[in-house]
C-alpha cells in the first residue's frame, strides 16, 4: 500500500465513523423534520417552498418559527430579523470550531460552516479530537445530519399527514438525552460543574426576558468568562 | 402577506449562513490569543448547559421542578446513566424508555 493510500483510507474512515456518530442525530431529526415538513405545507408552502427551506436554512427551530410567522401573516422583515436572531448562537459554534478545523483544505470551510448546528456542534466536541482528519468526521456527521434533515422535511411535506394519528411524542426526549450525555462527557473538572450550573441559571433566568435564543448565547459568554476568571485566581 | 417565499427563503439562508460562516473562516488561518483559547474550551460546558436547562425546566414558559414534569425526571435518570456509562447510545436509549413511560403515567 503506497503512502496515499493509507492516508485516504484514514481519511475515508474517519469520514464513516462521523457518519455513524450521527445516529442519535438523526433518530431526533426524524419526527421533528417530518411535523416540520406537515405544519409548513399546512401554513401553505408548497412541497418544494417546504423542503427548500430545509435545503437552504437547515437550522430546525428557526424553521418552525418562520412557519408560525407565515402563517399568522407576519411581514417579510420580521420573519428574517427573528431568524438571525435565533440562529445567531452559531457564531458561538462556529468560533468553537475554527479551533478544530484549524489546518482543514480552503474548500472546506464553507461547507463545514453551513453543516453547523447544535447537534453536529455538541457531538463533534466529544471526538473530533480523536480523529486525524477532523474535517472528514465533521463533514461526515454534518452531511449525515442534513441528509436526514432534508429527508424527513420531504417525508411530512408529501405523506406525513398519513403519520398525523400516529403518537412519536416518546421521541421528544431524544436530542435532550442526547445533550445530556455529551454534557456528562464534557464535564472534567469541580469547575466544570459550577460553569455548568452557572449556565444553566443564567440561560433559565433570562429566557424569562428575552425571547428569541438569546439565553443561551448570553449564558454562555457569561459562564465562559466565569471559568476564565475563576481558571487565573 | 407575504407570496414570494423564495425570496424570504433565500434571506433567511443568507442570515443563517453568516453567523456560521464569518467566524471559522476568519479563525481558522489566525493564531488566536491564550486567552481566548482559554475562553473556548469553556464555551461547550457553557452552550449544553444553557440549552438543556430550560428545555427541562421550563414547561409553558414557566419553571417546573415538580415530579409531574417527565423532563426533569427522565433528565434525572439520564444524567445518572451518563456518569456511571460514558456512553451516549445507552444514554439516550434510557431517554426515550424512561421518557416515554413518565410521559404515560405522569
Amino acid at each position: 500500500m503506497t503512502f496515499e493510500d493509507k492516508t485516504s483510507n484514514d481519511k475515508l474512515n474517519d469520514f464513516l465513523e462521523g457518519i455513524k456518530s450521527a445516529f442519535p442525530i438523526v433518530m431526533g431529526y426524524i419526527p421533528i423534520g417530518i411535523t416540520y415538513g406537515l405544519l409548513a405545507t399546512r401554513a401553505g408552502l408548497t412541497v418544494t417552498e417546504t423542503i427548500l427551506m430545509s435545503l437552504m436554512v437547515f437550522a430546525g427551530s428557526s424553521q418552525f418559527l418562520a412557519v408560525n410567522m407565515i402563517e399568522m401573516n407576519f411581514d417579510f422583515f420580521s420573519i428574517v430579523v427573528t431568524t438571525f436572531l435565533v440562529n445567531l448562537r452559531h457564531l458561538l459554534f462556529s468560533v468553537s470550531l475554527a479551533l478544530k478545523l484549524k489546518n482543514s483544505p480552503n474548500f472546506i470551510i464553507p461547507i463545514a460552516s453551513f453543516l453547523i448546528t447544535d447537534e453536529s456542534f455538541a457531538m463533534s466536541i466529544n471526538s473530533i479530537e480523536k480523529h486525524k482528519c477532523k474535517y472528514c468526521y465533521f463533514l461526515g456527521l454534518g452531511l449525515t445530519g442534513y441528509i436526514s434533515w432534508f429527508l424527513s422535511s420531504l417525508f411530512g411535506a408529501t405523506v406525513g399527514f398519513w403519520f398525523y394519528h400516529f403518537d412519536v411524542s416518546f421521541l421528544d426526549f431524544v436530542l435532550p438525552s442526547m445533550f445530556i450525555a455529551l454534557l456528562v462527557l464534557q464535564i472534567k473538572t469541580r469547575r466544570d460543574v459550577l460553569i455548568s450550573i452557572v449556565s444553566g441559571l443564567f440561560s433559565i433566568l433570562i429566557s424569562c426576558f428575552f425571547a428569541g435564543n438569546w439565553n443561551v448565547i448570553i449564558a454562555t459568554l457569561l459562564a465562559a468568562t466565569m471559568g476564565v476568571i475563576i481558571e487565573n485566581d | 402577506m407575504i407570496k414570494n417565499y423564495f425570496l424570504l427563503i433565500l434571506l433567511m439562508a443568507l442570515v443563517t449562513y453568516i453567523p456560521r460562516f464569518v467566524p471559522l473562516f476568519l479563525f481558522s488561518k489566525a493564531n488566536l490569543p491564550k486567552w481566548f483559547i482559554k475562553w473556548l474550551k469553556y464555551i461547550p460546558v457553557g452552550v449544553l448547559s444553557a440549552i438543556l436547562a430550560p428545555s427541562i425546566l421550563m414547561r409553558e414558559n414557566q419553571l417546573n421542578f415538580s415530579i409531574h414534569n417527565p423532563f426533569l425526571l427522565s433528565a434525572i435518570l439520564c444524567f445518572i446513566v451518563a456518569a456511571i456509562s460514558k456512553n451516549i447510545f445507552l444514554t439516550v436509549l434510557i431517554g426515550i424508555i424512561t421518557y416515554g413511560i413518565f410521559s404515560l403515567i405522569l
